[in-house]
């Protein structure tokens, strides 16, 4: 696979690459959103982001990627090999698995191993992607054009966050909770609302319009495929110090306080949003727990309410036609009567 | 500006392209077919270097076939899983040609665009998880008319944009292509660089015409390298910065670039004076003393035809919207749908064959069928014996997609009572149009002839946006306006869906179908187009907005077939619920 480009190089979108690393930092947080122009970077954040990543443990030779710190998550092999035994781990890469448009079911859950079938008879299951995708991220590009049929899939998995598979005579179940990454251009249609609900934050993506940014990002790239390795290598810096923030954020996440103030304060901003249900409110709290963990505070602030609230809550307004100020306008107009 | 520099440009894109197709993306070459584009695409085989692939994609390709997926033939031959390489692949190295793009669905697009972003293509399908290399570079042939256009996701990642509509085929100059220059200068490629400088004055440019995407000035910058290696320049100059602009930048130019030039102070008298030839002369010797930003604003300037221009100067359009519409893009493929099942079937018209249930289907029979084969005195048989019997097909349910067409009237008349409150209800049953996950489309009527504001589409903000647009005033021609709804229902009906004609209208025509004022005339032809609609049987309703709901709007309704709600005093909810109760 190409190189990535290096996530701190990215040039503005300051909201998109904030979500980005809330989500790394706390994947209970709900996955990410990105909707926006033609060529503003989405993809090319979300696939930069997979490689800054801090490394994962798994148990050594799992296929679902399963945690062996935790045992009760344990998919049904690791269960019987753990009965036999310590299990062995290894550290890998956090997966970042494509969810191609186009692809089939049986390759999004997993199927029938036609390979064993055909050549030895076998009934054997191959894990699909939602396998791959454990404990890690599944990004859809253009979500908005997946087809219906994967996207029941897809929110029926995320909801329980186990993938059930019986078919061709197979029976299995196995752990399966990501972080759904989606982006997409809304000229091309709109989301179904179900799969717009299942992402925990929404960034509204535009390309920069001042031109000293407009100017840096094209120099980038430009340096950037001109020769990779030396843009890399000087990028190499950053992007430690940024992986180490991640992983101390992660560290110190269960540690800050999330003090009664900032709670009511969340739930007055989602009251005065008339968002449904209790989903905005403990997106905001954790989104803004993370933040505060990455931020290196003790505590969540306002300060930390108030930044990660449009991307919290901008979707889950009810739709008023007629009013013409778009959604980040009416967050703003809630956060500027709620926090002052 | 005349056809000659056209066919030029046209000529150096071809060259240009061939040179580095991977990093200019692509030509996108707006024309109709004939002889013109014959000639351009002779001109473009001839500077393909030979090894560079041409791999056809046809309109209606499926997923399978452009992707990769299981070879099933193959598969049952050998016993064993065999991937069948998808036309994205097999492009890798090459040049993708997309016939129709105007028709091109979206799916596809986005598959197209996909592998162009990652440079190879991803298949998850039938069992199998390939990465295969996709390096191509795309000649997409437009050949839309007025309204139709190429999915603009594609668009943007395509450098060159040249239209062939409008040149002679006496004009278009049979131009000798020496193969050998090209590959030099692919040797070249590698060594040039842009400074700088000049990717800031490619930004400022790109810029001051208005352009939004950042893909455009990368996509310059390529086409300058190529520029340079072609003409064996040591560096880039401004020669090579200047006519890349005119390829990438002055097509997508939304702004005329004195209104935003960073210098007020640039003195303007020139410009109207400068004749094609001047600026000709001006990219032959570039004058040095000039700062780069304006060189390649004058490249630009010189490149974009003068009705262009004058198009701009009245501002009052929209040419955001405009230059992104692409009808038909939208519409959702017949295969698509939840699935509901498997069935015993044929493989025809594009039906699905669901690969794994076709060998489960196969599989008991396995032994009988060899047992036959055997007996039959044949010497080798395939490893699994499949028989028409065994194919099953996914089944999709599908909903009928209904397409709801409104009509507006935003003459005059109707601007001076309602159309801030018709803006509202349809804006109201947009957002119920989207709940359904239905299409809406957009017309409009005012002056003397009705536009489409927005060819039918499900995203809601495209549709917010030409709606904001709409100006109300001048004349009533209702006839042109149904005519219109007419012509879309029609389409809509071809491709499978359902059309629902919603008019708002004060009823009061005033301008007959050729244009001329006239009362009597205009109501007569209105009352004509309002027949063609009831009898092609399309579901319609008026919603009469006078403030004095008169004999004529329900005479409409009448001769349409349409259900007629007047409503003199209702605000946007009213309304928006009265409509949706009658189209149920």
């Amino acid at each position: 696979m190409a190189t990535a480009f290096p996530f701190s190089a990215i040039v503005g979108q300051d909201e998109m690459k904030l979500a980005l690393l809330v989500a790394a930092v706390d994947p209970k947080v709900g996955g990410v959103l990105a909707f926006g122009d033609r060529g503003s970077g989405k993809s090319t954040a979300v696939r930069a982001l997979a490689a800054l990543l801090p490394k994962m443990k798994i148990v050594t030779g799992c296929r679902y990627n399963c945690d062996p710190d935790l045992p009760t998550d344990f998919c049904e092999e690791c269960r019987a090999r753990a009965a036999k035994g310590a299990l062995k781990s290894t550290q890998v890469p956090v997966p970042v698995v494509d969810l191609p448009l186009g692809a089939t079911e049986d390759r999004v859950v997993g199927a029938l191993d036609l390979e064993r079938a055909l050549a030895h008879g076998e009934k054997a299951f191959e894990p699909g992607l939602l396998a791959r995708a454990h404990r890690g991220f599944l990004y859809i590009d253009e979500a908005n054009l997946l087809e219906d049929h994967l996207v029941d899939l897809l929110l029926d998995v995320a909801a329980s966050g186990e993938n059930i598979v019986e078919r061709e005579g197979l029976s299995i179940r196995h752990p399966a909770r990501f972080v759904l990454v989606g982006t997409g251009n809304p000229e091309e249609g709109e989301l179904r609302p179900q799969l717009l609900d299942r992402f925990g934050m929404s960034v509204e993506v535009k390309t920069p319009n001042d031109l000293p940014s407009r100017i840096e990002v094209v120099r980038r790239r430009d340096e950037f495929e001109s020769d990779t390795a030396a843009f890399t290598a000087r990028w190499a810096k950053e992007e430690t110090k940024l992986r180490k923030r991640i992983t101390s954020a992660r560290e110190r996440l269960p540690l800050v306080a999330v003090p009664d103030a900032s709670l009511e304060r969340a739930a007055r901003l989602c009251m005065a949003l008339g968002t449904d249900g209790l989903r905005g409110e403990l997106t905001l709290m954790r989104a803004a727990r993370a933040l505060a963990a990455l931020e290196g505070k003790q505590a969540v602030g306002d300060e930390h309410l108030r930044r990660v609230a449009p991307a919290a809550l901008r979707h889950r307004l009810r739709r008023n036609p007629l009013d013409d100020a778009g959604s980040s306008v009416r967050v703003d107009r809630a956060i500027a009567e709620v926090l002052g | 500006m005349t056809a000659a520099p056209a066919w030029s440009d046209a000529v150096t894109a071809a060259q240009l392209f061939a040179i580095d197709p991977v990093g200019i993306g692509g030509v996108l070459v707006r024309s109709r077919a004939g002889p013109v584009r014959d000639r351009w695409m002779t001109i473009l085989r001839a500077a393909l270097p030979t090894a560079r692939l041409l791999k056809h994609l046809p309109l209606h390709i499926a997923d399978g076939r452009l992707l990769g997926g299981l070879d099933l033939h193959a598969t049952l031959l050998a016993g064993r899983p065999v991937a069948e390489r998808g036309l994205l692949a097999e492009a890798d190295g090459g040049v993708l040609m997309v016939a129709m793009a105007e028709r091109l669905p979206s799916a596809a697009a986005v598959h197209i665009t996909a592998a162009m972003d990652a440079r190879e293509t991803i298949v998850e399908r039938d069992g199998l998880s390939l990465r295969m290399p996709a390096r191509f570079g795309v000649i997409a042939l437009d050949e839309g008319l007025d309204d139709e256009f190429a999915p603009g996701s594609l668009g943007d990642r395509l450098g060159f944009h040249i239209d062939l509509n409008d040149i002679p085929i006496r004009e278009a100059d049979d131009f000798a292509i020496d193969r050998g220059d090209i590959l030099a200068a692919v040797d070249r490629l590698s060594l040039l660089k842009t400074s700088a400088e000049q990717v800031e004055a490619m930004c400022n440019a790109a810029a001051a015409l208005g352009i939004a995407s950042l893909r455009a000035p990368m996509l310059a910058l390529r086409a300058a390298c190529a520029s340079a290696a072609l003409s064996a320049h040591d560096a880039v100059d401004q020669e090579d910065i200047a006519r890349a602009a005119r390829l990438v930048l002055a097509p997508r130019a939304l702004v005329f670039p004195q209104e935003q030039a960073p210098d007020p102070e640039q003195p303007p008298e020139q410009r109207p004076s400068e004749s094609a030839d001047d600026d000709k002369a001006d990219t032959d010797n570039p004058d040095i003393d000039r700062a780069l930003d304006e060189v390649i604003l004058a490249a630009v300037q010189a490149a974009l035809p003068p009705d262009v221009l004058a198009a701009l100067g009245g501002s009052s359009m929209q040419p955001r919207g405009r230059s992104q519409g692409k009808a038909g893009a939208l519409q959702k493929s017949s295969k698509r749908g939840r699935p509901a099942g498997v069935s015993r079937g044929e493989l025809r018209g594009g039906a699905k064959l669901n690969v794994i249930e076709t060998l489960r289907a196969a599989t008991p029979w396995q032994p009988l069928r060899r047992r036959e084969a055997a007996a039959s005195g044949e010497r080798s048989w395939p490893r699994i014996l499949i028989r028409k019997d065994d194919f099953r097909i996914s089944r999709f349910r599908q909903r009928t997609e209904t397409t709801t067409i409104f009509v507006v009237d935003a003459s005059g008349s109707a601007a001076l009572h309602r159309l801030a409150e018709a803006k509202g209800a349809v804006e109201l049953l947009l957002a119920d149009c989207y709940i359904r996950r239905d299409q809406v489309a957009l017309i409009a009527f005012r002056g003397s002839a009705a536009e489409l504001l927005l060819p039918p589409t499900r995203s809601l903000a495209r549709a917010k946006r030409s709606l904001a647009g709409l100006p109300g005033g001048g004349g009533t021609p209702l006839a042109a306006g149904l005519d219109a709804a007419f012509a879309l229902s029609d389409s809509i009906r071809r491709k499978g869906q359902t059309p629902t004609v919603i008019v708002l209208t004060d009823g009061r025509a005033n301008i007959a179908r050729d244009g001329g004022q006239g009362r009597p005339k205009a109501e007569e032809d209105a009352i004509s187009a309002a027949r063609q609609l009831r009898a092609a049987g399309i579901a319609a309703v008026l919603v009469d907005t006078s403030p004095r709901p008169g004999i004529s709007g329900e005479t409409f309704a009448r001769e349409m077939g349409a259900r007629y709600l007047p409503l003199p005093h209702a605000d946007a909810t009213t309304l928006s619920k009265a409509v949706l109760a009658s189209v149920g």
